[in-house]
């Protein structure tokens, strides 16, 4: 191996670097942390067909379609992605693939960007279908690689488990050369791929059949490793939790699982028999130890290593020393107090004048994924219950339609999850006559995933214009009449349209129309700033969450006066509609860059 | 037993950087010919929160995560962040950190003693954890530079000087990977940082709370029309209708005396009444 040739990937594009040696020609996937920098990253190849689809679903049919057209295809999608995917993705076992099918599904253990922390390893079992789960950056290439080859000679799609610290982390990964198969074309085969219920019953067994030759395959594999060491304590572990337990006891003897589904349980049994205590280490749920269990095998694990949260190595260490094989960790001093750091809607964000209005209306509040879900924290604090994408409307109709609540039920949902999966919930209103207010939080982008284009922005994944989805026409053409449009950084006409619309009998849409203030473009306009004379320290302006405005030393009355941070504001004029006595104006001081 | 692993951590504000500047520090260290791995969060917390990035290498690395207790430097761009990870440091290992602070506006939300929950910049907290505290104003020191945003550097440069690592992997580095035309500003703020020693600069001073203020809110409501202005405007969301018929005082404790119900009633309806001596704050030339 010669230096030249090692890069450091992220395990997000060692993925993508994957499908570019293994040939593959369509990727779909939507965007979510921590799977988004996949297809980003393949997209910027050129010669893949690689695209945002509306939602998982969409995106796993394409790929499923794709497959059975004779090329290599990817679908990627954080973890509760293949929640919506599941419906293709449990049938898709049963029709096998055309050429080679890859799912990666991208888990988040600690929920740093999720609603949820499920350990999608059981969508493997489920389905039967092989799951790969790589530990580093190099492995997720090559695992990635190799579940092509597998999906090909098992006729099956595979899934590939990655977690956020296998997407997120940078490792050391060698690249090798482009290699594209000859297209192997359709063939029509409707007993194989037209799975109505005649023939989905012969699918069935060969799905069975299938699964035992796998197991087979993963005997003799050699992503089954048997790394050697003292025999005293034996782990059988997969993932992350591999590469922990090798920092923290490097001594133990350690079974690697590279592929988890299905287990080579005679390589686990005979390991089993040669150690003396047998441990498995993993993250989240007891995927791996109840299968153990349920073959005979005695083991430990989830009694001393945590099932909630992510592990780390000192989850790790803490968990041997309570089996006793490791000492104790030596104390560490809990770290001084700090100020606390929520992540914050951005000054500017188009989000917050819509959740101040829905605030002072006393709204129920049912929210949706994606920034504005941070208008559930203080200070704006405006939301009632955020659960999966596309969810706010139809659980909106529901407690309107249970009569629990005497105030105005409001749903409130981004352009991008409005597309995904709020359609329906739409169409629910419509169709069973709710007297609810859709907010369609339009900021032309996918914002919390880093600003992804989607089908209402009227440009694809390749930077190529398309015909945008007209968020207007599609609520009108399903049976809206009160469709509103406003442009949220005009807080007296946001308030007036919002009311009315709630004031409407029957469902009504207000489109708060205003671009991202970070993606695609980061908007900076002539800052605000705070005549000090002039601030009664009346606190309206804080209401608002804006980063950019801070306590000074000044204060009236006892109250601390504020201050704008000029250099972050983005001149969104927000907190100068909101100020009572006109305290807050246009920086003087500004000028405009490039215009001097 | 072979050469170890290693460990450093950058922390900062979701904004500031801190993905590029590890980005940076990892590049190097491959280059100088060190096994490494990176690892860091992205997704939410970049909407303003606390970002940080675990670096190991070596000759082998296993565990892109730093096990607390064993970090030989930590790297902080903000000063409340420095805090936060302070448990990852080894004993008498470094902590380099710009004093510049992002204060968030939730730190000021305590409408009782109406301080500041910042933590208040002073390098003896980190003295009594027995790590060496190089306290550096390195947006000062990149403005001078001529490039606010070249702050990371100076304090990736800080960071250089605890490490055994050529100055021409740094270099050549950061001049690849800083976004096109800021090369020569980073590079210059590089060089300030590592060779500046950690510099006395001017820490301000703790400051003091002015104290609460009880405030009652009188209505009468004989010339109240429930007309809503007041309630729509209360910083404090203490005012609200009952249905269209009453004005009522819903949260009387959160009243901090603003009076802009007062003022904007266009009935005279309401008075506020301050139950006490107004206090002056004491000016310390620092902000929250």
């Amino acid at each position: 191996m010669t230096v030249d040739t090692r890069v450091l990937l992220s395990g997000n594009e060692a993925i993508a670097q994957a499908a570019v040696e293994a040939g593959v020609q369509v990727a779909a996937g939507y965007p979510g942390t921590p799977s988004t920098e996949i297809l980003e990253t393949l997209a910027r190849h050129g010669e893949i067909d690689v695209r945002w689809s509306p939602n998982e679903k969409v995106a796993l049919d394409v790929a499923l379609g794709a497959s059975l057209g004779g090329v290599r295809t990817l679908a990627t999608m954080k973890h509760v992605g293949l929640n919506v995917a599941a419906d293709t993705f449990m049938t898709a076992a049963y029709t096998g693939v055309g050429a080679g099918l890859v799912l990666i599904s991208a888990d988040d253990p600690g929920m740093h960007s999720s609603q949820n922390e499920q350990d999608n390893r059981f969508y493997a079992r489920l389905a039967g279908v092989p799951l790969l789960e790589p530990s580093d950056s190099l492995e997720a290439k090559e695992f990635t690689k190799l579940a092509f080859e597998i999906s090909e000679e098992f006729d099956t799609p595979v899934l590939v488990r990655t977690t956020t610290r296998i997407s997120h982390n940078r490792g050391v990964v060698t690249t090798e050369a482009r290699r594209v198969r000859e297209t192997l074309g359709f063939s029509r085969d409707p007993s194989k791929y037209v799975m109505i219920p005649a023939y989905a019953r012969r699918r069935r067994p060969v799905l069975l059949e299938r699964l035992e030759e796998l197991t087979t395959y993963v005997e003799e594999s050699p992503l089954t490793a048997d790394i050697a060491g003292d025999s005293t304590v034996g782990v059988v572990t997969s993932g992350i939790a591999y590469r922990y337990v090798r920092e923290v006891i490097p001594g133990a003897r350690v079974l690697k699982l590279g592929i988890t589904h299905p287990l080579p349980m005679d390589r686990i049994k005979s390991f089993a028999a040669e150690v003396d205590r047998l441990f498995v280490v993993e993250e989240l749920d007891p995927f791996l130890e109840d299968a153990l269990r349920a073959a005979g095998i005695d083991v430990e694990g989830k009694a001393f290593f945590p099932r909630a949260g992510e592990l780390s190595p000192d989850a790790v260490r803490k968990g041997f020393a309570a089996a006793g094989v490791l000492e104790a960790p030596a104390p560490v001093p809990e770290p001084p107090a700090t100020v606390v750091r929520p992540p914050l809607l951005c000054p500017g964000c188009p989000h917050t004048a819509p959740f101040l209005v829905l605030k002072r209306i006393g709204a129920v509040v049912a929210g949706d994924i994606g920034c504005y879900t941070l208008a559930a924290l203080e200070p704006l604090a405006a939301m009632d219950t955020c659960v999966a994408m596309g969810s706010s409307i139809g659980m909106a109709v529901g407690l309107a339609a249970s009569g629990g609540t005497e105030k105005p039920v409001v749903a409130t949902i981004g352009d991008s999850t409005f597309l995904h999966g709020g359609i329906p919930g739409l169409i629910e209103a419509v169709y069973n006559e709710a007297d609810v207010t859709v907010l369609i939080l339009d900021n032309g982008t996918v914002a919390m995933t880093g600003g992804q284009e989607h089908p209402g922005t009227g440009v694809t994944l390749q930077g190529e214009d398309t015909r945008p989805v007209d968020l207007v026409a599609l609520c009108r053409s399903v049976g809206v009449d009160d469709v509103r449009v406003v442009d949220p950084h005009d807080l007296a006409a946001t308030y007036r349209e919002i009311e009315g619309a709630i004031a409407h009998k029957g469902p009504s849409v207000v489109i708060t129309n205003r671009p991202c203030v970070v993606a695609p473009t980061k908007v900076k306009d002539h800052p605000f700033t705070v005549v000090a004379e002039a601030c009664t320290a009346c606190q309206l302006c804080m209401t608002a969450g804006c980063p950019s405005i801070v306590w000074t030393d000044e204060t009236f009355e006892g109250r601390r006066k504020v201050a704008i941070d000029t250099t972050t504001c983005t001149g969104c004029t927000l907190c100068a509609q909101l100020c009572p006595p006109r305290a807050i104006v246009l920086d003087p001081e500004w000028e405009a860059p490039g215009r001097g | 037993m072979a050469e170890p692993v290693r460990s450093l951590l950058l922390a900062g504000v979701g904004g500031q950087g801190v993905v590029l500047a590890s980005m940076i520090v990892a590049e190097t260290l491959l280059r100088a010919g060190y096994d490494v791995k990176q690892s860091e969060v992205h997704g939410m917390a970049q909407r303003g929160g606390s970002v940080f990035s675990h670096i190991r290498f070596g000759p082998a690395v296993e565990s892109p995560l730093v096990p607390e207790g064993t970090a030989e430097v930590l790297a902080a761009f903000e000063w409340a962040e420095a805090l936060r990870w302070l448990q990852y440091v080894r004993p008498g290992g470094a902590v380099v950190a710009d004093v510049r602070r992002v204060v968030p506006p939730g730190a000021c939300s305590d409408r009782r003693a109406w301080l500041s929950s910042y933590p208040v910049i002073d390098a003896t907290v980190l003295r009594e954890r027995e790590v060496k505290a190089h306290l550096i104003d390195a947006t000062a020191l990149a403005a001078d530079l001529g490039n606010v945003r070249a702050a990371n550097s100076v304090v990736l440069g800080a960071l250089a000087a605890y490490l055994d690592v050529g100055r021409d992997y740094w270099e050549s580095t950061i001049a690849d990977l800083v976004p096109r035309g800021t090369a020569e500003v980073n590079l210059a703020a590089f060089r300030s940082g590592a060779e500046a020693p950690a510099a006395l600069i001017d820490l301000p001073a703790p400051e003091t709370g002015t104290g609460f203020v009880p405030a009652r809110i009188e209505v009468n409501e004989s010339w109240c029309k429930v007309c809503d202005i007041c309630s729509r405007v209360c910083p404090e969301y203490c005012l609200d209708l009952d249905g269209d018929t009453r004005l009522v005082v819903v949260a009387p404790d959160a009243c901090t005396g603003c009076r802009l119900c007062e003022m904007l009633c266009p009935d005279f309806a309401i008075t506020i009444h301050h139950e006490g001596q107004v206090p002056a704050l004491a000016t310390t030339g620092a902000g929250p």
